[in-house]
């Protein structure tokens, strides 16, 4: 199989501050997202990381420092930038889930009628659950409702897919799963991928690049390139993965919970 | 408490239980003024009731005076249940007219409706005018309300995933917060309908009282001007009826939308 290549630099950050009412999320972190990567956020629990991730995105606005997309600095939210969030309830539950896709498509790309149901479809297909179409979301289970989540952000063709922890909430078995998935779907799209986790393993098994943060305020403390680490029996991924946990977790530290656990 | 399933007056349908339980209150009421000699002019028997029913809707008085009432109240309530979507969702875009609301509500929503009625009579006079002008106010603060805390618990999830497709104004109020905020907004316009409704009927009987022609108000109002006491019990029997069919109505539209989408059960 070819693997889809990966280029130039796509997003970049420098020097970013981002703030709450004065209370400073994220300090001067830098990193660069390239273009057709599948790029890892991973620190602590409460340390910035969706913070980082609704900035890309455009719900957010940096106090300090800039995040530019191809060259320009990022704006309001569009659908150039498609979130997957962690939340269960982000596909509209007065819509099948078919619909849900094909409402996506009328409204960001003008795409209707049976062109926008084909599509929709292709894209239900590409991530398991094309019989689960007619359902409404609250006749899935978490995995399907994250799957129909995923089909929508990509059916819109966004030049940059952010996922903030999407697969957290489920059971590992579906984890697993669907980490082999977003990988498979990866290949097929050759879409770029900024996504959040809490999991070593996760971040090593599916990222090219794994950029760790601080504790608040966040800074992107160490880029690691994980691109040779693919395959988890390999010592490669074991070194990798005591890599980051030796950036994740220092002896003075045991309280930052971070999930190590290898599911 | 006993098991639901050894309750052998459970393992009765459900219409069949409730048809027993009015024949038998039926029944009873007609047992009372059959056998106590209390004076026809002040209780109707139920057959009384029911031949006079008959007779009325036969020769059309009920059904027009059905359809009179029912006229005004829809006007009334569609005017102000979309001047309380506008005010809702006025609220929601700008900080002043979220001010505006919260004034207008804590003035007007305590004012009944009917006291209203002689200002909207100097007004408007004594025409329908008038009853769909009280019944406007009587409507709009329920759905305004409702509408608005329905758009306020709209999950921040799905504010960012509207934002995020590049929707806004009238689209992501029609598309998005109309339909997240369903439950709310069909509480607000059940709660109108009541609202409404009473309004409608108590400003009919006061018209009844000025001398205008008109609705069920006025029916019931003739007939204790007459001592028809069976006529002002048919026409209640219509409102209850009446109330009964809408209840109905709003269960059937909450089992297309708000429970067919999983928001309520
Ligand atoms: N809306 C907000 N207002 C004020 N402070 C906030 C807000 N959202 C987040 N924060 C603060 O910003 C910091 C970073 O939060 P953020 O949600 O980005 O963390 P996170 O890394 O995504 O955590 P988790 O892994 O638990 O999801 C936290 O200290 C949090 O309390
Ligand atoms: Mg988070």
């Amino acid at each position: 199989m070819t693997e889809p290549v990966i280029g130039e630099p796509l997003v970049v950050g420098a020097g970013v501050a981002i703030e709450y009412d004065g209370f400073r999320a994220v300090d001067s972190a830098d990193f660069v997202v390239r273009r057709g990567e599948k790029f890892v956020l991973i620190g602590p629990s409460g340390c910035g990381k969706t913070t980082l991730l609704k900035a890309i995105a455009g719900f957010l606005h940096p106090t300090a420092g800039s995040i530019r997309l191809d060259g320009v600095p990022i704006g309001e939210p569009g659908p150039d930038r498609t979130v997957v969030f962690q939340d269960f309830d982000q596909l509209f539950a007065w819509r099948t889930v078919l619909d849900n896709v094909v409402y996506a498509l009328g409204v960001a790309k003008e795409m209707r009628g049976e062109a926008a149901r084909e599509r929709a479809r292709a894209m239900l297909r590409l991530v398991g659950i094309e019989a689960a179409g007619d359902k409404y979301p609250h006749q899935l289970s978490g995995g399907m409702k994250q799957r129909g989540a995923i089909a929508r952000a990509l059916a819109l063709e966004p030049r940059i897919l952010l996922m903030d922890e999407p697969f957290g909430a489920l059971d590992a078995i579906t984890r697993s799963q669907l980490q082999l998935d977003l990988n498979a779907i990866w290949r097929e799209t050759g879409v770029t991928i900024v996504l959040v986790t809490h999991s070593i393993q996760e971040a090593v098994f599916l990222g090219h690049h794994v950029a760790v943060m601080s504790t608040t305020p966040a800074r992107i403390v160490e880029t690691v390139d994980t691109s040779a680490a693919q395959d988890m029996d390999t010592p490669e991924f074991l070194r990798l993965s005591h890599h980051l946990r030796s950036l994740l977790i220092t002896p003075d530290s045991a309280h930052r919970s971070v999930q190590t656990a290898v599911e | 408490m006993r098991a639901r399933v050894h309750d052998p007056w459970l393992r009765l349908p459900a219409p069949l239980r409730y048809a027993i339980v009015i024949v038998v209150l039926l029944s009873i009421w007609q047992a009372y003024v059959s056998f106590s000699h209390v004076s026809a002019l002040l209780v109707g028997s139920p057959l009384d009731v029911a031949n006079q029913l008959w007779t009325d809707v036969a020769n059309g008085k009920i059904p027009a005076a059905t359809l009179h009432t029912l006229q005004t109240l829809l006007t009334g309530l569609l005017i102000g249940a979309l001047i309380g979507f506008a005010l809702a969702s006025l609220a929601v875009f700008s900080s002043v007219g979220r001010d505006l609301l919260a004034v207008l509500t804590a003035v007007l929503n305590p004012l009944p409706a009917i006291a209203i009625l002689p200002l909207a009579i100097i007004w408007f006079g004594l025409s329908d005018r008038s009853i769909i002008f009280i019944v406007t106010l009587a409507t709009i603060w329920p759905v305004a309300i409702n509408t608005d805390t329905g758009f306020r618990t709209i999950s921040a999830t799905t504010q960012m995933v509207a934002r995020n497709l590049g929707l806004r104004g009238p689209r992501l109020v029609v598309d998005v917060l109309l339909p997240a905020a369903m439950p709310y907004i069909l509480t607000g316009l059940k709660t109108a309908w009541a609202f409404g409704w009473r309004t409608v009927v108590a400003a009919e009987l006061v018209f009844g009282v000025a001398g205008s022609q008109g609705g069920l108000g006025w029916y019931i109002n003739t007939a204790r001007y007459y001592l028809q006491t069976p006529q002002i019990f048919a026409g209640l029997v219509v409102i209850s009826v009446l109330g009964i069919l809408v209840e109905g109505l709003f269960s059937a539209v909450e089992s297309r939308t708000v429970v067919r989408w999983g928001m309520k059960r």
